[in-house]
């Protein structure tokens, strides 16, 4: 989901220029610095069932996104996705538009020159931006607890059982941590060498 | 297919106004110093950039208001751009898959290409893994492959080494003529555009100031940068009968009669220097003083400021008789049968 919406604005940002750009940049980035919890708050204000858009989703097509399983989607994807964007702006920036004038001399139209050409140029950065927002998105915790609440099975992430199993046992809460810093540091090395290698 | 445009780009600082005219198969070449608009020119012809006034019109077609990709123009980039993912092979195919050309068949024409530009054996290499002529000739037979209407090459041999240059510029020679559509090439090399090129437009400024072929502008160039290019004295001024009188009222005695507004040139050898007034046959003498002393192939070009500025070459033994050194001060001669005069 990150990946969908994230390439095509990171492209947006890096290739055009229009006014109010610099907005949706800080608007993008914004969850970066925001705590979590905030984050939370402000998608329930705005997709809750009294929210901005909630009021309308929910009259229009009868969808409500908190405390649903969507709702964690939306919740771990709004809080991660500065990581990607960000990632892929800076490997946009780094690859040369002149690539896409070539390829636009030979036929090819913006789409395919950006699949073709310009997609695998930068395909390093789009995978780095990928796992950096799918950890963020693992260990993603205040967004989701309030946004899509706690249920076990539904909206229950990792992190979520996590805290609930450190006041009731000890033990599986010691095994849940040891699994998330496991799968954690696996990430963290394999994009390490990543980074060496290129 | 012949071409013929007119182009006006604005810039700050930069105004850039070219007529251009070429006939199938014929190959033009721009030629001009560094800033002169050249390849703003080519960039305006392949769609790459907008043209703020004027017209692109190719078979009576107009194409200045298609993006690149619908113009069929093919394009030799200074540094190629070949793409650096892909081998040389799919780099040449591209273009005829963007035409939805099926895959099999597009990479066995860009085998084809490929073994005639003689890389058959390169054909799995990625562009890091090719020398800089070889790169050169893949960009050549990618910009081919699409079945361009019309070739346009920005500066196709300056990234090259002297040695690799002279191979590549003859076969690029063949593969030009073989070509049968109209073919701009820029250069900023006078030999690059008179060995490829058929025509010569000169621009400067972002206008053109001469076109014609080589012999015509080597023997009658009509500004400085010209002249300097191909390596003569030029000066303007008014003729009456064999003298022609240059803004400052100098005398320059030719040997053939022209009246009214002529360019006068002559070129560096047939100056000749002496250390004190010389008497005898040469009708144009002046005194001049040394300003720079630098090698020219065999000879010394000398570089002389005075009543009109003139560059002479002379043999090394004869500037070590004469102490040619900057400041030391001589006299110049040019005989009348070495001045040429033509009409402005």
């Amino acid at each position: 989901m990150c990946l969908i919406l994230g390439v095509p604005l990171a492209w947006v940002l890096a290739r055009t220029s229009f006014p109010g750009r610099r907005l949706v940049r800080a608007l993008v980035t914004v969850p970066l610095v925001l705590p979590p919890v905030v984050g939370g708050v402000a998608l329930l204000l705005v997709f809750g069932r009294r929210g901005l858009l909630g009021e309308w989703l929910d009259q229009t097509f009868g969808v409500s996104l908190p405390f649903t399983t969507a709702g964690v989607v939306v919740a771990e994807a709004f809080v991660a996705m500065p990581f990607l964007v960000i990632a892929v702006e800076g490997a946009l920036r780094g690859a040369d538009a002149r690539f896409e004038e070539a390829a636009a001399t030979l036929g090819a139209t913006r789409w395919t020159a950006f699949r073709r050409v310009t997609l695998p140029l930068i395909a390093p950065g789009v995978a780095a931006g990928a796992v950096l927002c799918w950890a963020r998105a693992l260990g993603e915790f205040g967004a989701t607890i309030t946004f899509a609440g706690n249920f076990p099975g539904r909206t229950q992430t990792m992190p979520l059982a996590v805290y609930l199993a450190l006041e009731q046992d000890v033990d599986a809460a010691i095994v849940l941590s040891l699994v998330l810093l496991a799968v954690s540091v696996g990430i963290l090395a394999a994009l390490r060498d990543k980074w060496v290698a290129a | 297919m012949t071409l013929s445009a007119q182009l006006a780009v604005q810039r700050p600082g930069f105004a850039l106004d070219i007529e251009l005219a070429v006939e199938p198969g014929e190959v033009v070449a721009l030629l001009g110093p560094n800033g002169a608009g050249k390849t703003t020119t080519l960039r305006a012809l392949a769609g790459l950039l907008k043209l703020d006034a004027g017209h692109i019109t190719l078979d009576g077609v107009r194409l200045d208001s298609l993006p690149p990709e619908q113009r069929r123009i093919g394009v030799v980039f200074q540094d190629y751009l070949l793409f650096p993912h892909l081998s040389a092979l799919d780099n040449v195919a591209f273009g005829p898959r963007c035409r939805h050309v099926p895959r099999a068949e597009a990479r066995r024409n860009a085998h084809d290409w490929l073994t005639r530009v003689g890389l058959a054996e390169h054909v799995r290499k990625k562009p890091r893994q090719l020398s800089g002529g070889q790169a050169q000739r893949v960009a050549l037979a990618r910009a081919l492959a699409s079945e361009p209407r019309m070739l346009l090459l920005d500066e196709p041999l300056a990234a090259l080494d002297a040695r690799t240059r002279l191979d590549t510029r003859a076969q690029l020679r063949g593969h030009l003529a073989a070509f049968p559509g109209a073919t701009v090439l820029v250069t900023h090399d006078p030999l690059d555009a008179l060995m490829l090129a058929d025509r010569l437009v000169i621009v400067e400024d972002g206008r053109v100031v001469q076109t014609g072929d080589a012999a015509t502008i080597t023997a009658q160039p009509r500004t400085d940068y010209v002249a300097r290019l191909v390596g003569l004295n030029l000066y303007r001024g008014r003729a009456d009968g064999v003298t022609v009188f240059l803004p400052d009222g100098f005398p320059l005695v030719t040997a053939v009669e022209e009246h009214g507004e002529v360019f006068v040139a002559f070129p560096p050898s047939a100056v000749a220097l002496y250390a004190a007034r010389p008497d005898g046959s040469p009708r144009n003498t002046w005194p001049a003083t040394v300003t720079t002393v630098s090698r020219h192939g065999d000879a010394l070009r000398i570089e002389l400021a005075g009543t009109i500025p003139v560059a002479a070459d002379v043999t090394p033994a004869a500037a070590v008789h004469l102490g040619l050194e900057p400041g030391r001060e001589v006299w110049a001669t040019v005989k009348a049968t070495e001045v040429h005069a033509y009409r402005a």
